[in-house]
């Protein structure tokens, strides 16, 4: 039985959820959650604030009940798709369980109650917490200090490269201010170099998915700042010569900066800092499990090596004897500053402090083991069913790409309508057209949360959706058949821009 | 297959260049530039009065799924772009090598239009990029 | 194991699949002088119950103090319902809405958000957020760099009434790509930014002017006036703005005759609880004409193929994972979760219950700036209105003040010392509704005490 397509396109127009209207549109004046109000104060409370800084018109707000807002926001929960209720093999992104204790345990009032400015003597319960954190991600990564407060991977890849800047100007070494970058690499990757007012160089990658060593022996020269690599890389394979990479880019005069994206592949089996890496950043949203939140928030700690260490974002957490307290300025007068108004997303270092408490020493070092265990496995069992990988000759990290060249050749289906019928089939759909080196790619990464038993479901609708596609190619061009929406209108949203809702006449 | 049509120049970006009477040079992306992009959604000219030199990013193209400049293939200054996209910027895929025009260039004085590639020469970049 | 559900025939079965004899196989293309000896730096694992026994003494060890702090993060009531629907699996572990299809939730609420802010604010178009509100000063001050192709300077203006720590933020994202930040001093009568300072850049290639309102002392500038300067100089005007207060303050968007051109502001007070200075998120809204210049990502609605509405990402060749190099910013990643939980908590107060929380923050402010006042050796610094936060000078010195008031349970307020030592002993104190006449009275007595006490030492 293949899902949502056996009967007339009305048919199944029909079965689709209805329509969540817009908060406006169930919006009534006088209405309101009045409860959440405070009483109001005498109008005299107000009369210091002269009229012409003053508001004239209210803003557009929605008015209505707690319930009507509960029942609107819950159901427009579920016209989504997540971890909690679907597998989500998103290649590059790790989409493994959040465990619920590390939101509860990092939402205990006094965690939430904590004014950032609350002196450090009223903080020494959080602050052992994040000096904890620091030591924990120094010693999984092998670097020598560690900073938490970028708010996201691409933040903490600027703290990284504002670091390698930093360094080589401390030294008088002014000239350096190219960055390498292998052509498949995320796109926050030469973004990140650009914010550095760096200029970045793409070297390309061999057919095996390693670095063009020769390449990179051309690129590198007095102006290296540095290079940045995700290993595994984002092809899914391990980079084998990476010392010899490391070798080079330092014999240059550059830097080693290690994109954290993938270290869930080798979490507890090989450290950047041992791979000969000067800086690192993490995505603790991904290894360490915090919420991907739609969107957010994430944390992007960095790890440097000793030489780095004075450059490092501020605030970071030290300890006098027993006492734990913020260093800012005074103590790293060499830091590249400050990235965030206080000390970076506290809640989300929170959860990734009580997630590696669990997992402990022993928990540590199976992630990366099962992750790739994972990975390995719905490769081999794809492969079996009939679609091609990418680097078939080389082993999988914890994430793989497969290509769906010759289906889209020989079919007329692509990655893409492979990708929305998953959807269909209660997957959600992997990774997409990244890398774009590779033609008709999804990039798939499992993680080790998953089950066997997911896994083999997830090859028999893949198995099925190719058996759909030589049958009646139309069912997968056309999917998804049973979302909210249908393939939506890409041109027209760019082109007629419809960005906030506008009250009508009538209401 | 794409459309080359025999009597503009090339480069090797994917525009093309044609000299007009008054040897202003207009630029246009190609017909397989525009394919490969898909849909426009938006596209920048650059304003009249701008100096340019051979390879400077003058134009963007944009579709939902890709962003790209546009170079200057000769060095002179521009007369002016094609009003009509940024209202209008699907008439780049309906009629790339017409009203699809982005920009006008009058070369400076002496400036030849170097390394451009004829028709037949850009069909085979094309084939050997498939 | 934790969190990881193989069975040992599991694991045995998978391993034959793939065609190996053991898990070691799987890694024999890493080179084995890198391979990981241990990790005794890692403590032995916790279970839920021992880690919850752990966390909650460390919570209980930090206590809660009575807070009367401001600068940058302001206590609110956060309705149950808030973080109640926040935390939903469905919102919680969803990922970045690309697959829309199967976003259609986040995408509508994201479209929500966007034209609340966008009211809010009074401007056109909203983004879906960026990390915080000092990182929005950075990405605001690089988008008018973006934006107003007539100057070439790369020159910022920025009073120093702006947070200082927004202002070191700014710097620290923006300096390796030349832009400068030029520091405006304010009146020392008003702690508003004088029209007088900026009369020296008259004339001058400026990028743009920031100006905060209320100001960080809680001061209201003159934005009619300062809006204006910067439009006749051809500079941009980038307002950096509390969301609370603009249910009674004058919009960004109507500031002088034409309005700022980008808005930009800490989102924490809708509906984030305080939470040791994160997650919060910036929220940042421009005029239309900008929006290619936007960093981060935008919703838009649209149509489906059978013509049904939907809500998709859209002019995303201005993003890092398109534009590579060329991207307005590499911001990809947001703060998602917390525009959830603004969004939820906008519906929840509504246009009244805002007007209200802003009203009686600003009331109570000021029962708790008369009430302070009162105590011998305290006054008010600076003339003229404000808004719920006041900048108090003391005659004993701060630092030990607010040890002494921490003893006994209350956040006293800001230090300004560090950053404005001109001001001498000099407190910034903030009360919102969730204050009582009480709690205010309360903080009077000790702070009565604690002068006394130090004027007896």
């Amino acid at each position: 039985m293949s899902p949502g397509t056996s009967a007339s396109q009305a048919a199944i127009e029909h079965r689709r959820p209805s329509r969540e209207k817009v908060i406006f549109e169930y919006s009534h004046r006088g209405r309101g959650a009045t409860d959440q109000w405070p009483s109001a104060p005498p109008a005299a409370a107000m009369a210091d604030l002269p009229a012409r800084l003053r508001r004239s018109t209210p803003p557009l707000l929605p008015e209505v009940s707690e319930l009507e807002t509960v029942r609107h926001f819950t159901r427009l929960s579920q016209l989504n798709f997540s971890i909690d209720t679907h597998f989500y093999p998103l290649g590059s992104c790790t989409m493994k369980y959040n465990p619920k204790a590390c939101n509860q345990y990092a939402m205990l009032p006094e965690f939430l109650a904590r004014h950032p400015h609350s002196p450090d003597a009223q903080g020494q319960g959080f602050l052992v917490c994040m000096y904890e954190l620091q030591e924990m991600l120094k010693e999984v990564t092998g670097m020598q200090a560690v900073a938490l407060s970028p708010m996201a991977g691409a933040h903490g890849e600027f703290a990284g490269v504002a670091m390698i800047r930093a360094y080589h100007r401390a030294r008088g070494d002014l000239a350096r201010n190219e960055i390498i970058v292998p052509e498949a690499a995320h796109g926050t990757n030469p973004a990140t170099a650009t914010m550095c007012g760096c200029v970045v160089r793409e070297i390309p990658v061999n057919a095996d998915g390693d670095v063009d060593v020769d390449a990179l022996k051309a690129a590198v020269g007095p102006n290296t700042a540095g290079i940045m690599l995700t290993n595994p890389s984002t092809l899914g394979v391990f980079e084998r010569r990476i010392e010899e990479v490391g070798r080079i880019v330092h014999a240059a005069g550059g830097l080693l900066y290690y994109d954290g994206a993938n270290l869930n592949a080798i979490l507890g089996k090989v450290r950047p800092g041992d791979m000969g890496f000067d800086v690192i950043h993490m995505n603790l949203h991904k290894t360490f499990s915090t919420p991907h939140g739609g969107g957010g928030p994430g944390a992007g700690a960095v790890g440097v090596s000793a030489r780095l260490q004075p450059f490092l974002p501020i605030p970071v957490v030290g300890k006098d004897g027993e006492r734990y307290r913020l260093l800012a300025e005074k103590d790293l007068p060499q830091s590249i500053g400050r990235l965030s108004g206080f000390m970076g997303n506290a809640g989300v270092l929170l959860r990734a402090y009580i997630y590696m408490r669990m997992l402990g020493r022993e928990g540590m070092s199976q992630v990366g083991e099962f992750a790739t265990l994972n990975a390995n496995y719905l490769l081999a069992r794809l492969q079996q069913v009939g679609f091609d990988a990418a680097y078939p000759r080389r082993r999988a990290s914890h994430e793989f790409i497969i290509t769906a060249k010759r289906q889209a050749r020989e079919l007329g289906v692509t990655a893409m309508d492979f990708a929305k019928r998953l959807l269909d089939y209660g997957f959600h759909a992997p990774t997409t057209y990244f890398p774009l080196l590779v033609p008709e790619c999804l990039l798939i990464e499992p993680t080790e949360t998953e089950s066997k038993d997911v896994l083999d479901a997830f090859v028999t609708a893949m198995a099925q959706i190719l058996n759909e596609a030589a049958q009646e190619p139309e069912r997968v061009t056309g999917a998804p058949h049973t979302m909210p929406v249908r393939r939506l209108d890409d041109v027209r949203a760019a082109k007629q821009l419809d960005l906030t809702w506008k009250p009508t006449a009538q209401s | 297959m794409s459309n080359v049509p025999p009597d503009l120049q090339y480069t090797k970006t994917h525009e093309w260049v044609r000299t007009l009477a008054d040897g202003i040079v207009e630029v246009g992306i190609t017909d397989h530039a525009q394919h490969a992009l898909g849909d426009l959604v938006f596209v920048e000219v650059p304003e009249g009065g701008r100096t340019v030199a051979v390879g400077d990013p003058c134009a963007v193209v944009e579709s939902v799924k890709a962003a790209s400049d546009v170079y200057s293939p000769v060095a002179g200054e521009v007369t002016g772009g094609n009003p009509q996209l940024a209202a209008e910027p699907e008439v780049v895929n309906s009629d790339p090598y017409g009203a699809g025009w982005l920009m006008r260039v009058r070369p400076a004085q002496g400036a030849a239009l170097p390394g451009l590639l004829s028709a037949a020469q850009y069909t085979e970049l094309l084939a050997s990029e498939e | 194991m934790a969190f990881i559900p193989h069975t040992p025939r599991d694991v045995e079965t998978m391993l034959a699949s793939i065609g190996v004899t053991s898990m070691e196989q799987l890694f024999d293309e890493i080179p084995a002088g890198l391979r990981v000896k241990s990790l005794q730096g890692i403590p032995p694992a916790m279970n839920e119950m021992e880690i919850g026994r752990l966390m909650r003494s460390r919570a209980r060890q930090d206590g809660q103090l009575l807070c009367f702090m401001g600068a940058g993060a302001y206590e609110h009531h956060i309705p149950s319902a808030v973080w109640a629907i926040t935390t939903r699996g469905e919102f919680y572990s969803a990922y970045t809405p690309y697959q829309a299809e199967a976003s259609q939730g986040t995408l509508q609420l994201i479209y929500e958000y966007q034209t609340m802010i966008a009211s809010l604010t009074g401007m056109h178009v909203s983004n879906a957020s960026l990390y915080d509100g000092a990182s929005a000063v950075a990405e605001a001050s690089l988008m008018a760099v973006r934006a107003n192709r007539k100057s070439k300077s790369q020159r910022i203006l920025v009073p120093t009434t702006v947070n200082p720590y927004y202002r070191k933020v700014a710097a620290a994202m923006t300096c390796n790509q030349g832009l400068r930040f030029e520091e405006v001093p304010y009146a020392p009568a008003s702690g508003c930014t004088a029209l007088e300072s900026l009369a020296a850049y008259e004339g001058q290639d400026i990028t743009a002017l920031v100006v905060q309102q209320p100001n960080f002392f809680g001061q209201l500038e003159d934005v009619e006036a300062l809006a204006d300067w910067a439009r006749s100089q051809g500079a941009l005007l980038i307002a950096v703005v509390n969301p609370t207060s603009l249910a009674i303050l004058k919009p960004p968007g109507e500031w002088g005759e034409k309005g700022a051109d980008i808005a930009v502001g800490e989102g924490q007070p809708l509906g984030v609880p305080l939470s040791s200075g994160g997650p919060y998120f910036g929220f940042m809204a421009a005029r239309m004409e900008h929006v290619r210049q936007m960093p981060g990502r935008i919703v838009g609605r649209t149509v489906d193929l059978s013509g049904r509405e939907g809500f998709t990402l859209t002019l995303q060749a201005r993003e890092q994972h398109i534009r590579r190099a060329k991207a307005t910013s590499n911001i990809c990643t947001n703060q998602g979760l917390l525009m959830t939980a603004a969004t939820i908590y906008l519906s929840l107060l509504g246009p009244q219950g805002l007007e209200r929380t802003a009203a009686a923050s600003h009331a109570r402010t000021r029962e708790l700036v008369a009430a302070l006042s009162r105590v011998k050796g305290v006054r008010p610094v600076f003339e003229g209105p404000y808004f719920h936060e006041a900048v108090l000078s003391c005659d004993r010195p701060v630092g030990p003040l607010l040890e002494s008031l921490a003893s006994r349970g209350i956040l006293g307020g800001f230090d300004l010392s560090e950053h404005y030592p001109e001001l001498g002993s000099a407190l910034l104190v903030c009360a919102t509704e969730t204050k009582t006449t009480a709690d205010i009275e309360s903080y009077a007595a000790a702070l009565g005490e604690a002068m006394q006490s130090m004027r007896a030492a």
